[in-house]
C-alpha cells in the first residue's frame, strides 16, 4: 500500500510536509514525521525515537515499510541492525525472530509493538504511535 | 465450455492409496481429478500399524483413523467404502464392483495392499463356513475386534508366527487375561530381521513377559469340531488352545490384478514410475506391488512410492522415479526394543562382523561393515545407538575407526552420551540454556523435525557444538518417528538445494546477488536466515563480480566490527602474526584514550581489542587508527597466531613468526563457510597452539614443517589431523591455499573445519590437496589467487558510507543494561 521505489512516491494519504506531529485517526494515534524515506535502504532498518519509544523502521526488498519497537525484549538487542525478509526480523544478538507485520515473536519472546508506517508522496516517512501519555494533543493539533 | 476433469479411480483405501491421494491433493489441489476411492473395508482410512495398539488397549479405535469421512467430502472424493472391486476392464477402462456398478477411469491406481498369509493347516477352515470360529488372522480392524471379543471369555490363546505381527498379537492378547503361547516354524524369532543369537535373546525377553515360545513348530492341524480345542505340530507334539491367531506373515494382494489379466509375479509388476507393466494408465502402489523383484511390507517404502506416483499423476514431477528403499526397522516388539537394518550376518570373507551379546540383560547388538560402510545392524534390548546407525546405513556416512563405538558410547564427552541416559534437566545447549526436558516437550508438542525443534527452542543456535546431541534427543523423543528433514542437506534453509547443486545453479543462471538467488531458486521468497550464507557463497564464487546488497549482510559485515551484548562494537586492528610496533601501540593507545574506549583487551588471536565502540564512532576510530581491519568479525580468515620462533627462542626450529605473517598477509579477509583461525608454531612445544587450529603449522627438526587441519579449541575440542609434512615455507603456503580453497568450495555453511575434515576424511583430503590425484590442484590455486587479489580493506568505507545511515546508531535513548566498565585496578 505504501510502496515507494527509488524515491518515486506512490503512497496514499494526504500530503503533509508541515508539522512534525499531526494527530490523525480517532485521536488515539498520532502520526510522527520520521524523515526522508531515502534514509532507509532496501532490505535494511534504521532506528528512530518516536514518542518516547525507539522505533525500528524497515524497508522490505519490495520497497514496503514496516515499523516495530526497536529493542529486543530478550536482552535489549538493537533490532534495526537485524536481518530481515518479507516477514520477519532476526535480532542480531541471540537470533530471536519477530514478525514485522504483527510484532509477534516466533521464538517465544514477548511481542514487539508494531506501528503503522507510511511514506507520503514527498518521500517523507510517517509512523503512527499512541498519543503521548501525559498530554494527548487535541484533534487536528500539532502540539508535542 | 467446461472440460470434463479426468477421472482417477483408486482401488484400495488403505495407507498407500490414501497417502497417494493426499500427495496428489498437496501438489495440485483436489480439482485436478475427479477422484473415486474403493475400500473393501467399510471404514475410512486407518493406520493399520496401530492395530497392535488397539489390540493391546493402548489406543482407542478412533485414534488410528488417518482421514475422517469429512476429509473425503471436503476434497470432493467419492468414497465407496465396503465395496469390493471384482474386475478391471483394461480395454473399456472401467472397474466392476461387487455391487454391480461399473466405474470408468482415465487413470487407475491399484493399492490393494496385502492379505494375511495362512499356511496350509488342516482344520483351520471349516469346509462350509470359512475360518473356524476360534481361528483368526490379524490384518483388519474387524479381525482385531473379533480377537478382543473372543479373548475376553477364553483361557488359552496360541499365536502361530514368531515374526513382528505374531509377537505383537501375543503381547496384545495377554491384556485380556488369556495365557498365550507362540509357535514359530523357524529356529528363532523374527528370523527375517534377526540372526539366531539375536532371536534367542529376544526369545528370553519375550518369555520373561509370560509368553511361552516354541520354535521349530510347524502347525499341521487344528483340533476341535465346534470349538477350537488345540492343535498338533508336524513332529507330533500337541497343544491345547481355545483360540488360534494365525500371524505368519503377509502376501501381496494380487487377486484383482490377476483376474484382470495384469502382470503378477509375487506382486503386481511395476516399473520405476509405479506404472503396471505395459499399461499406460494403470499404476500400483504399496504392499501389492513388486518393484525390481522386491516387495515391501513396511510403511516407509510406501510413503516413498506414494510421492513418486503423485509426481507422475500430477505431472508436477514427471522425472520422479522410485529406485527401491533401504529398509530399516525400529520397533518395540512385545515390549522389547528391536531395531534392524540391512543384512543380519556377514556374507563375504572380508565383511567385518562385530557382535555383543548379554543374554541375561536381554541385550544383543551386531553390525556388519563392508568396505567401511555399514551394510547391516541388529539391536535387541538396547537401541540407544540406533540413530547413528540408521544414519550411517541410509547415508553411508563415515564410521568410527574403533568399530566397537558403533555399539557403545565409550566414556566420551557429553555429546556422545546416548539420548536416553540423560536426565530431563540436563542442559543440552549450554549457549542458550536448553534442557533435554525442553527438547522432549517440544517433540511431544508435535514438532517432528530436528530443525523444527532447534527453531522452537533455539537449541544448537549458539556455538552449534551440541547439534548432534540435539538430533539424537529429538530422534529418541520421537520414538523413531522423526520426520525426514528435507532441509537437513540444504546449504541454507530458504533454498532447497545442497551446496553443489546450488553452486551449479548459481553458475548456470549467472546469479550474482542474494536477491537474484531468491528470485530464481526460491520462488522469489526471501528468507532472512539464508542471507548470510548466500552472501558468503556468492562472494566466494564471484569475487569482484558479486553484486553487493547490504541488507543481506549480518550487522557485523555491514559495519566491519563485531556487535557486543550492549549493542556496541569491538574494533580489532590487524596485527599480522601477533607482531606490532611501538608506533602502532602508541597509536592504539591514543585512539583508546581519545574515544574513551571502555575496555582494551588482548585477544586469543594475539591482537588488541578495543571494546565498547559506538556504531556511529566506528569510522572515526578506524580513521584515527589508520590500520587495516583485523577481521575479528564475520565468517572469514581471521588470524595467524605465532610464537617467537627462531629469532629469540632457544628451542625454535623454524621462523614461525615470518611464516605466520606471510600467511596472514596472503589470505587476509578471505570469505569462508566458517571463521578460520590459524597458527604457526616454531617447534613441537606448540606455544602458538597450532594443533588445535583450523590450520596449524608446526616446525619440526630438519627444517621441515607439519601442516595440521581440522583442529579446534573452542566449544568443541579436537586435535587437528596431519595433512602433510613439507620442506619449505613456500610449500606450506601452497598447501594452505589449496586446503582453504577446497574448504571454501566444499564445506557446508557454518561447517567449521573440525567437522568438515572428519567428514571428508584426512586421507581423502591428502589425496586431493597434496597428491592431487583428481587434478583439482591447479584450479584451486587459480581461484584462490583470484580471491586474494580481490582483497580490499573494508575499513576504507570510513571515507564514504556504503548506504545512508550505515553507521547510524540503532540503540535506544534509554540506556540498556550496560556492560560494566572495568576501571583500572578494579579487578580481582
Amino acid at each position: 500500500m505504501t510502496a515507494v521505489n527509488g524515491g518515486r512516491p506512490t503512497a496514499d494519504g494526504p500530503v503533509d510536509g508541515g508539522p512534525t506531529v499531526t494527530a490523525v485517526d480517532d485521536g488515539r494515534l498520532v502520526e510522527h514525521r520520521i524523515g526522508p524515506g531515502d534514509d532507509i535502504p532496501h532490505g535494511e532498518g534504521r532506528a528512530y525515537p518516536v514518542a518516547g519509544d525507539l522505533v525500528a523502521v524497515f524497508r522490505l526488498t519490495s520497497g514496503q515499510l514496516r515499523a516495530v519497537s526497536a529493542v529486543c525484549p530478550h536482552a535489549g538487542g538493537p533490532l534495526a541492525d537485524g536481518l530481515i525478509d518479507a516477514e520477519v526480523v532476526i535480532c542480531p544478538l541471540h537470533q530471536h525472530v519477530f514478525e514485522l507485520a504483527t510484532g509477534c515473536s516466533r521464538t517465544g519472546q514477548p511481542a514487539l509493538r508494531s506501528y503503522p508506517v507510511r511514506q507520503d508522496p514527498t518521500g517523507t516517512v510517517w509512523v503512527s504511535a499512541p498519543a503521548a501519555r501525559a498530554s494527548a494533543p487535541p484533534a487536528g493539533g500539532d502540539g508535542r | 465450455m467446461t472440460q470434463r476433469r479426468p477421472r482417477l479411480v483408486v482401488v484400495g483405501n488403505g495407507m498407500a492409496g490414501a497417502r497417494t491421494v493426499e500427495e496428489i491433493i498437496d501438489r495440485v489441489g483436489p480439482d485436478r481429478y475427479e477422484i473415486t476411492m474403493f475400500g473393501a473395508e467399510p471404514y475410512g482410512n486407518y493406520n493399520r500399524i496401530l492395530l497392535s495398539n488397539v489390540l493391546s488397549g493402548v489406543e482407542a479405535e478412533d485414534g488410528i483413523f488417518l482421514n475422517s469421512l469429512p476429509w473425503y467430502e471436503e476434497n470432493g472424493i467419492t468414497l465407496r467404502a465396503g465395496v469390493e472391486v471384482t474386475r478391471i476392464d483394461r480395454f473399456a477402462r472401467a472397474v466392476h464392483a461387487v455391487d454391480g456398478t461399473t466405474t470408468p477411469y482415465d487413470k487407475l491406481v491399484i493399492a490393494t495392499g496385502s492379505v494375511p498369509f495362512v499356511p496350509p493347516i488342516d482344520g483351520a477352515h471349516h469346509p462350509r463356513r470359512g475360518f473356524h470360529q476360534g481361528v483368526f488372522t490379524f490384518r483388519t480392524l474387524d479381525d482385531t475386534r473379533a480377537m478382543i471379543r473372543y479373548a475376553r471369555d477364553h483361557q488359552r490363546a496360541v499365536v502361530i508366527g514368531g515374526g513382528l505381527l505374531g509377537l505383537e498379537a501375543a503381547r496384545g492378547l495377554q491384556q485380556y487375561g488369556v495365557s498365550v503361547a507362540l509357535l514359530h516354524a523357524a529356529g528363532h524369532l523374527m528370523n527375517a530381521q534377526l540372526d539366531a543369537t539375536g532371536g534367542d535373546i529376544l526369545r528370553r525377553s519375550v518369555e520373561r513377559l509370560g509368553i511361552d515360545v516354541v520354535t521349530q513348530a510347524r502347525t499341521e492341524r487344528i483340533l476341535g469340531r465346534d470349538a477350537v480345542e488345540g492343535g498338533r505340530l508336524a513332529d507330533g507334539r500337541t497343544f491345547a488352545a481355545d483360540m488360534v491367531v494365525i500371524a505368519a506373515g503377509i502376501r501381496p494382494n494380487t487377486t484383482l490384478a490377476q483376474v484382470s489379466g495384469l502382470p503378477v509375479e509375487r506382486g503386481i509388476v511395476v516399473d520405476d514410475h509405479l506404472r503396471v507393466l505395459d499399461e499406460p494408465d494403470i499404476y500400483a502402489v504399496g504392499e501389492c506391488v513388486q518393484h525390481r523383484g522386491q516387495t515391501y511390507g513396511l510403511v516407509a517404502p510406501l510413503w516413498d512410492q506414494a510421492k513418486v506416483l503423485a509426481g507422475q499423476l500430477t505431472g508436477t514431477d514427471p522425472t520422479a522415479a522410485y529406485h527401491g528403499s533401504r529398509t530399516a526397522t525400529k520397533l518395540k516388539v512385545a515390549g522389547v526394543d528391536v531395531a534392524a537394518m540391512g543384512v543380519t550376518a556377514p556374507e563375504r570373507d572380508d565383511d567385518e562382523f562385530v557382535v555383543f551379546a548379554e543374554p541375561r540383560r536381554g541385550v544383543y547388538k551386531s553390525v556388519v561393515v563392508r568396505d567401511d560402510r555399514l551394510i547391516g545392524a541388529t539391536l535387541v534390548g538396547d537401541v540407544s545407538k540406533v540413530g547413528f546407525l540408521m544414519q550411517a546405513f541410509d547415508r553411508g556416512s563415515p564410521l568410527p575407526e574403533e568399530r566397537v563405538r558403533l555399539l557403545f558410547d565409550l566414556g566420551g564427552p557429553p555429546a556422545e552420551v546416548s539420548a536416553a541416559e540423560l536426565d530431563d534437566d540436563t542442559q543440552v545447549c549450554n549457549c542458550n540454556g536448553v534442557s533435554k526436558g525442553a527438547l522432549v516437550a517440544t517433540v511431544a508438542g508435535g514438532v517432528r523435525t530436528v530443525s523444527g525443534v532447534m527453531d522452537a527452542t533455539r537449541a544448537g543456535k549458539g556455538c552449534g557444538s551440541c547439534k548432534s546431541l540435539v538430533g539424537q534427543i529429538v530422534e529418541w523423543a520421537a520414538g523413531g518417528e522423526v520426520a525426514e528433514d528435507p532441509a537437513a542437506n540444504w546449504y541454507v534453509p530458504g533454498v532447497p538445494m545442497d551446496k553443489p547443486t546450488l553452486m551449479a545453479e548459481i553458475r548456470a543462471c549467472g546469479l550474482r546477488s542474494v536477491s537474484a538467488v531468491f528470485a530464481a531458486l526460491a520462488d522469489g521468497r526471501e528468507d532472512a536466515k539464508s542471507k548470510m550464507g548466500l552472501v558468503s557463497l556468492l562472494r566466494m564464487m564471484w569475487g569482484e563480480e558479486y553484486v553487493d546488497e547490504r541488507g543481506a549482510r549480518f550487522i557485523n559485515d555491514r559495519v566491519h566490527a563485531n556487535i557486543q551484548r550492549d549493542g556496541t562494537f569491538s574494533v580489532v586492528p590487524q596485527m599480522k602474526g601477533g607482531c606490532t610496533t611501538p608506533a602502532q601501540l602508541r597509536r592504539i593507545a591514543d585512539v583508546a584514550e581519545k574515544h574513551q574506549v571502555p575496555l582494551v583487551k588482548l585477544t586469543g588471536g594475539q591482537r588488541i581489542d578495543l571494546l565498547g565502540i559506538r556504531k556511529e564512532d566506528l569510522p572515526k576510530v578506524w580513521a584515527d587508527l589508520d590500520m587495516p581491519s583485523g577481521y575479528a568479525y564475520g565468517k572469514s580468515f581471521r588470524t595467524v597466531k605465532t610464537c617467537v620462533g627462531s629469532d629469540f627462542c632457544r628451542f625454535g626450529l623454524g621462523d614461525s613468526t615470518a611464516l605466520g605473517i606471510a600467511i596472514e598477509e596472503r589470505f587476509q579477509g578471505l570469505e569462508a563457510p566458517g571463521k578460520l583461525k590459524l597458527a604457526v608454531t616454531g617447534c613441537p612445544r606448540n606455544c602458538a597452539e597450532a594443533y588445535v587450529k583450523d590450520l596449524g603449522v608446526v616446525a619440526i627438526e630438519g627444517g621441515r614443517w607439519e601442516i595440521y587441519v581440522g583442529g579446534a579449541a573452542g566449544a568443541h575440542v579436537r586435535k587437528g589431523d596431519l595433512l602433510a609434512t613439507v620442506d619449505t615455507p613456500d610449500e606450506v603456503m601452497a598447501v594452505t591455499g589449496r586446503f582453504l580453497q577446497y574448504y571454501r568450495e566444499n564445506a557446508n555453511w557454518l561447517e567449521r573445519t573440525y567437522a568438515f575434515v572428519p567428514r571428508v576424511g584426512v586421507d581423502r583430503l591428502r589425496e586431493l590437496i597434496v597428491d592431487d590425484v583428481d587434478g583439482l590442484g591447479a584450479g584451486l590455486d587459480e581461484r584462490m589467487a583470484t580471491a586474494v587479489a580481490g582483497y580490499r580493506d573494508p575499513w576504507r568505507e570510513r571515507d564514504a558510507p556504503a548506504t545512508p545511515g550505515q553507521f547510524r546508531t540503532a540503540l535506544p535513548l534509554v540506556p540498556l543494561p550496560a556492560v560494566p566498565v572495568r576501571a583500572e585496578g578494579s579487578w580481582s
